[in-house]
Order: C-alpha cells, then structure tokens, then sequence
C-alpha cells in the first residue's frame, strides 16, 4: 500500500517572481499576466491580491483599472515549471525516493517506507511545509493512501497538513466538491448541471450511465482516488544521478534472491561512486513489480559512505518488507543524495589504540524507526536543566565537558517537584521534608549553592535565585533539593521548596 | 584438587581444550574488567567483570524505580573501559553532569532513545553484535529469559562489555528480579548513610553491592564507597557502618 504526499503550492508563480526580485514590497499586490493574442488576463495572484478580490481569468485591463499601485508580471509558464522541477528534485533528495511533478502547482510522493527518516508523518508533513514556508513559498500538503485522494485534500482543506489515515480515504473524500476530481473543466461543468454536488454523490451513481455520456476518464478518476486502481508515480531522475539498474528476463520474487541481486547492486554502485568520489547519504532502493506498481526502500546515513558490508547492511534489514507479488522485474538502485567522500588514511600510528567508529551502527539503528539517537553536550549554563543539549551523534567531538565541582544527581526530574519542608531561613538545609507522601529526616546535607537566574536571556529571571541543598535522610537515601529565592528578599523567589533529582 | 590441576596431563589439557571450545568461541581468549578492589575482584571468576557477558544492576529499595545509584555504578564501570558506549533507553531522565562526574566523557556516549521496550531489547542486540564498543548499557523494565539468552549470545560472540539497569515503575514489580536470566552476574545496589566526615556535610556515597547471583560462582555482599572522578569504587569498613546508631551529623535539628 503507498502512502502518498501531494505538496500543493498555490502562489508558486508569484513566490518565484517575489523570490528573483527581493525589491518588491511584500504588501503590494502582485499578479501574473497571461496573454493570447490581443487577450490579457490574470492568471496567477498571491495572498495580497487575492484579499483584494482579483481572480485568476479576470481581464488584466478590469484589475489595473480596479487598483492602483498593482504589479503586473508577465507569465513565465516555463521558468515556473523549471521551478517547480527544482524543487522537486529538492524533494527526491529529502523525502522520498519516488518523487514526481505534478503540474502545474504541485509535488507528488509515494512517502511509503521513508517517512520514518524524518520521525513519521506528521513531523515530516509540517517539517516539509516550514521549509517551503522558509524558502517564501506557501505550500499545503497532505498525506493519503492514494494519489488522487491526496491531491484533493491539500487543494480543498484550508489546513496546511492533512493527514487520512490508512484505509479512511473514503470517508475522507466523500464530501469533496466534483472540481477536485481531476477531470476537465467541461466534465466537471455538465456534472454539476446533472446535479451532483460531492464526489460522494458521483460514487454512489451507477457507471454506466456516465462512462456513456462522458467516456472512461470519470469512472478512472474515481477508482484513482478510492484506490481501486494503481496510479504509479513516474520517479523523477535528475541527469548526474548515480543509478544502477538490474531487469530481469524472468521475474523474481523469493527473497534470496532479492537479497542476492540488492548485494550486486550495492557493489555495483559502490564501483560507480568509486568512480565519481562520492560518498552516498541517501540510497533508494526501487523495485519495479510486474503489476507495475512500484515499491521503494530508502537508507539514509549519517555520514558519506562507500562502503559494501555496510550499505548492504541496511538494506538486508527492510528487504523482508519489500512485497514482490506476481514478481519484481526490475530493481534499481540509486545514490539520490551523494556527496564528496575522500579517502583518508585510517590508522596513523600502529600503537595509538584503535577506537571503533560507531557510524555504521548509528545507521543501522536510525534506519529502523522507532528511535532517535543523540549524543550529550554541555551549555554554558548554570540552570541545570539548560545545562545539557542533545546533538547529533555523529558531531564533532571536542572533549567538553560540565565543571566537575559540586555534586551532580544522576537522575533528574523533568520538572522541579513541590515539597513541604521545615526550614531555618535562610541559608540552612532543611530539617525534614515530605516528598511524594512520605516525611524524611534530613540526616546530612551539604550547600547552599547558590544558582542565579540567566537574566541575560530572560528578564524574567533577572533577580532570579535558586539554592541547591544536597540532604541525606536516616536511610542514606540522597536528594538534590532546591528553595527559589534567596530566603531573605521575596523579589528572588517565592521561596518554595523544589525537588529535582536523586542521587539514588 | 590445586595441586591436581597443577600437574600437567595432556588427555586432560586436551579435554579442557575441548570443553572451552564447546563452550563457545568467545569464552576461550576471554577477559575481563577487574574492580580493583581485591575482595570482590576475587569473588569473581577470572578476576573482574567479564567482557563478553550480560550483567545486572538494579537498585534496591526506592532505587528499584529510580536506579540512581545502579546508573551510576554502571557508569562508572563503562568510564573504566575503553571505546564508545552506546547506552538504550526509553526515557531520559539521566542528568549526565552526574556521569561525567564518574569519568564517563560526553563524547564517549551515544544514546538510543527508544519508543518502546522491544525497541529497547533490539538496539542493545543490535549493538551488543556490533563489537569493538567499550560497553553497550540498556535501561530495562523486563528481561525475560529468552531474550536475555539472545543478548548474553550476542555479547560472547563480540566480546563486548553488556551492562543491564533493571528498573521498574512500580516497587511491586521489582519482584521480576527474582526470576532467572542468562546474565553471568546480577547486582542489587542499595545506598547506606553516607561516611560520616569531622565537619558537617555529606560524605562519600556509601553503597551496599550485593552480589545475587554469579554463573559458576559464589554471591556476596561488600560495601563499598561510590565510583570516583575514574569510576574507581573502593571497599568501605564496615565498622564505620551502624545502621543502628545515628553517625556523626550535620548541626541541625
């Protein structure tokens, strides 16, 4: 079953324009100008002109009558189709193996087994739209089991991301009006005149009546959109692309097999990076069935790779998942995302001690899903909580580290607890406290130290103040435990008692 | 029966030979990590802990749910090694400052936050089989007896270093701990009073490691003072050590 994203971008034309030419003030209205003949209408507007109330179709001299001051751009419709071809290889090379243009406003992806590398769909979705969004392009995209449902949904719904879950597309569609059916203006026209309003209605119409009166193309439009019929997405493939391919006479289906020629394939595209000086970040894997649909893997590494073991590797893991059906005709495998790898020399010195690189296994781990995995590193920040970051874990390693002075609980709490204490003010430990229910002497205890707020990035904090106390009960039981404010000026705290951590 | 294994005897070097590999490919050329500190050094076969086996650690009492003092136990016994660590676990509420305090470096660890416990299981293997890593370290509520066989396999067969914090998130279930598993040693760490110091404050962490269970040998009970700034633990004196008599203690109350 695919899972497909359809990225629809109303105002690609003029985002493309307003993107070329930074001068334009982003509060002027500006429309895109077609022409045919003596004929000049609109035919693309951006969110200004839209409020304004200027169509797509309205008589360019009606617009520039209308409103003074509009900007009036000829229309380009092939440096926006070359647009949207860069951004769809873009795409390719972030999202999905099988990625294709969908003109003249949209992308399409079969995201199916690869939205695990941006942490599922959801995050992949909205990840996917703030980086339009980033790029001054406004972009609305959603998620469905077939094409022809996600399509419709990102050009319908008012929200950025939809995402149907598996199996709801009909329940998803069937109020959609007939325009986002994909069918010609003219169909779409008589329809109405018929009196279907929904896809709904149109669905629920016996068929043959209507193959009769407008030929095949609604009854298809509508088995695409329901998923009765396969609409495979044609991969886009940029020119320098490092691809192999392997047809096979016979079709294959046993996974041996499979396994067999995905190892060759690695090899072979191994040699051809080899060639190149590349190292491959993201290797898809697609697989051709009979039925002609089409199934894609995708690996993602953390660093350029070039290297068989591993590579084969990460695909040996997912290649269970590949399901061939009738039987696999083709495979091919390509390098959407290379870059330059040189080989350096790996020991320099035989009795260094040798420290196994971990890469190879972050990979393996981050290809499965399921998980995410980091390193830890200081901030320079005395608030505990801000004082460790997650980063990657394949960055650099500069062997910092925390001040190793005062005592530090291995766990702690996500959020500071409330405890009740008996407490001289100001400055000493606490006599008892009850935490979670239950009372406990303090035997021993060790502080203050004192932590001040960060003022310089909050102003909330700005006379800010925490005491650290470290208290031992009569069991040996060990707790950081902390009062807000000073003890003396209320300004620095409500002077309540907090737990955060435990040292056992 | 020393002074029989002493004399040399070829049918017998030849059946030891076999007998070690029968056992399995890794225990033959195995090492391990010695605490240094003698006693328990020498309660342990071979001297240490050994690499290319499972071990526990769990708490004891509240440290079942927390396993503070087990983590950092464990951290200190990873910073004593060499190589990366790969450290499994499902939720993150380690405060590493704490670890770093023991000798383990940032830059040494890598950790794999999981969704769930099976996820957990599957990483620490996968890692485990991996080789040339320091200690790989899991965080874990259950450890049933088939997959803590898989997990003990795939550390014989790599020779690495695997550390299990068993942790629960209710006192109750902490019961699991008295079932079975393939690990070669199990540790219940509990905390005591801290050594009492001549001035007011907290003193060294003072622990009570108990040894519940060895593969091929015989349990014990130390107490020993917290890993140090190199992970190192030493043997505490028991005399200093009466549960039943307040200590030296701060001047409050």
């Amino acid at each position: 079953m695919a899972r497909v994203v359809s990225v629809f971008l109303p105002t690609l034309p003029t985002d493309r324009i307003r993107r070329a030419d930074p001068s334009l003030s982003v509060e002027t209205p500006l429309v895109v100008i077609a022409r045919s003949g003596s004929k000049r209408w609109i035919a693309a507007t951006d969110r200004a002109a839209l409020k304004l109330g200027l169509r797509v179709g309205m008589p360019a001299a009606k617009a520039q009558a209308l409103f003074q001051g509009l900007i009036m751009i000829d229309a380009d419709p092939a440096a926006d189709l070359a647009a949207l071809e860069r951004l769809t290889l873009w795409a390719l090379s972030q999202y999905s193996p099988v990625v294709a243009m969908d003109p003249p406003d949209g992308i399409v992806m079969d995201t199916e087994g690869a939205d695990h590398l941006q942490g599922g769909e959801e995050l992949m979705l909205s990840g996917l739209i703030n980086r339009f969004r980033g790029r001054g392009l406004a972009a609305d995209a959603a998620i469905a089991d077939t094409w022809g449902a996600a399509h419709a949904l990102a050009r319908t719904t008012d929200r950025e991301t939809v995402i149907i879950p598996r199996g709801e597309t009909a329940k998803a569609v069937n109020h959609l009006p007939l325009s986002s059916l994909r069918l010609s203006a003219e169909i779409v026209a008589s329809l109405r005149t018929l009196g279907f309003a929904t896809i709904g209605d149109l669905a629920a119409t016996p068929r043959a009546p209507l193959t009769l009166r407008f030929g095949p193309e609604v009854g298809r439009r509508l088995d695409q959109m329901y998923g009765r019929v396969a609409e495979p997405i044609d991969p886009i493939r940029p020119a320098d692309l490092v691809e192999v391919n392997k047809s096979f006479a016979e079709p294959i289906g046993a996974q041996e097999t499979v396994e067999k020629y995905v190892s060759r394939l690695v090899r072979q595209l191994c040699l051809e990076l080899e060639n190149r000086g590349l190292g491959v970040r993201r290797a898809d894997l697609i697989v051709h069935r009979i039925d002609n649909t089409i199934q894609a893997l995708r690996a993602g590494t953390a660093k350029p790779v070039r290297d068989i073991a591993w590579l084969a590797k990460l695909f040996r893991d997912r290649i269970e998942k590949i399901e061939p059906g009738f039987g696999i005709e083709k495979l091919s495998l390509a390098a959407t995302l290379a870059e330059p790898l040189v080989e350096t020399q790996s020991a320099s010195c035989l009795i260094e001690e040798q420290v196994t690189d971990v890469t190879p296994l972050i990979d393996v781990l981050g290809n499965r899903g399921g998980q995410r995995i980091f390193r830890v590193a200081p901030v320079a920040s005395d608030v505990p909580e801000r004082s460790v970051q997650r980063i990657a874990p394949t960055a650099d390693e500069d062997g910092a580290t925390w001040p190793l002075h005062w005592p530090r609980p291995p766990r702690l709490l996500a959020r500071p607890e409330p405890i009740e204490v008996i407490a001289l003010l100001p400055d000493h430990p606490p006599v008892s406290f009850t935490w979670r229910g239950k009372r406990r002497r303090v035997r021993r205890a060790d502080g203050p130290e004192r932590i001040f707020g960060e003022w310089w990035k909050r102003s909330s904090e700005w006379i800010a103040v925490r005491d650290y106390f470290v208290v031992e009960d009569d069991t040996g039981e060990r707790f950081w435990i902390f009062r807000a404010g000073d003890g003396v000026d209320a300004e620095t705290g409500s002077h309540k008692w907090f737990m955060h951590g435990m040292f056992a | 029966m020393t002074a029989a294994a002493a004399i040399s005897n070829p049918v017998l070097d030849e059946l030891r030979e076999k007998i070690a590999s029968l056992e399995g490919a890794g225990s033959r050329n195995r090492s391990v990590l010695p605490f240094g500190v003698s006693e328990i050094d020498a309660q342990l076969p071979g001297g240490g802990l050994a690499y290319g086996a499972l071990h526990e650690v769990a708490g004891g009492g509240n440290g079942a749910i927390d396993g503070a003092a087990a983590a950092l136990f464990i951290g200190g016994i990873a910073a004593r090694t060499t190589g990366k660590v790969v450290w499994c676990l499902t939720r993150f509420d380690l405060f590493f400052p704490a670890l770093a305090q023991v000798g383990l470096h940032p830059d040494r660890v890598t950790f794999v936050e999981c969704d769930k416990e099976e996820t957990v299981l599957a990483s620490f293997e996968e890692a485990l089989r991996y080789g040339g890593l320091g200690a790989v370290v899991a965080e874990l509520v259950r450890l049933p007896m088939t997959a803590s066989r898989r997990l003990q396999l795939a550390a014989e067969k790599s020779g690495t270093l695997g550390l299990v914090i068993r942790r629960w998130r209710r006192q109750t279930e902490a019961s699991d701990f008295g079932m079975p598993t393939a690990a070669a040693t199990r540790w219940r760490i509990s905390v005591l009073p801290s050594e009492p110091l001549p001035v007011p404050g907290v003193g060294r962490a003072r622990w009570l490691a108990e040894l519940m269970r060895l593969r091929a040998g015989e349990g014990g009970e130390f107490i020993i003072g917290a890993c140090d700034g190199q992970g190192r633990i030493c043997l505490s004196s028991d005399t200093a050590y009466r549960p039943d008599q307040a200590g030296r203690s701060v001047a409050i109350g």
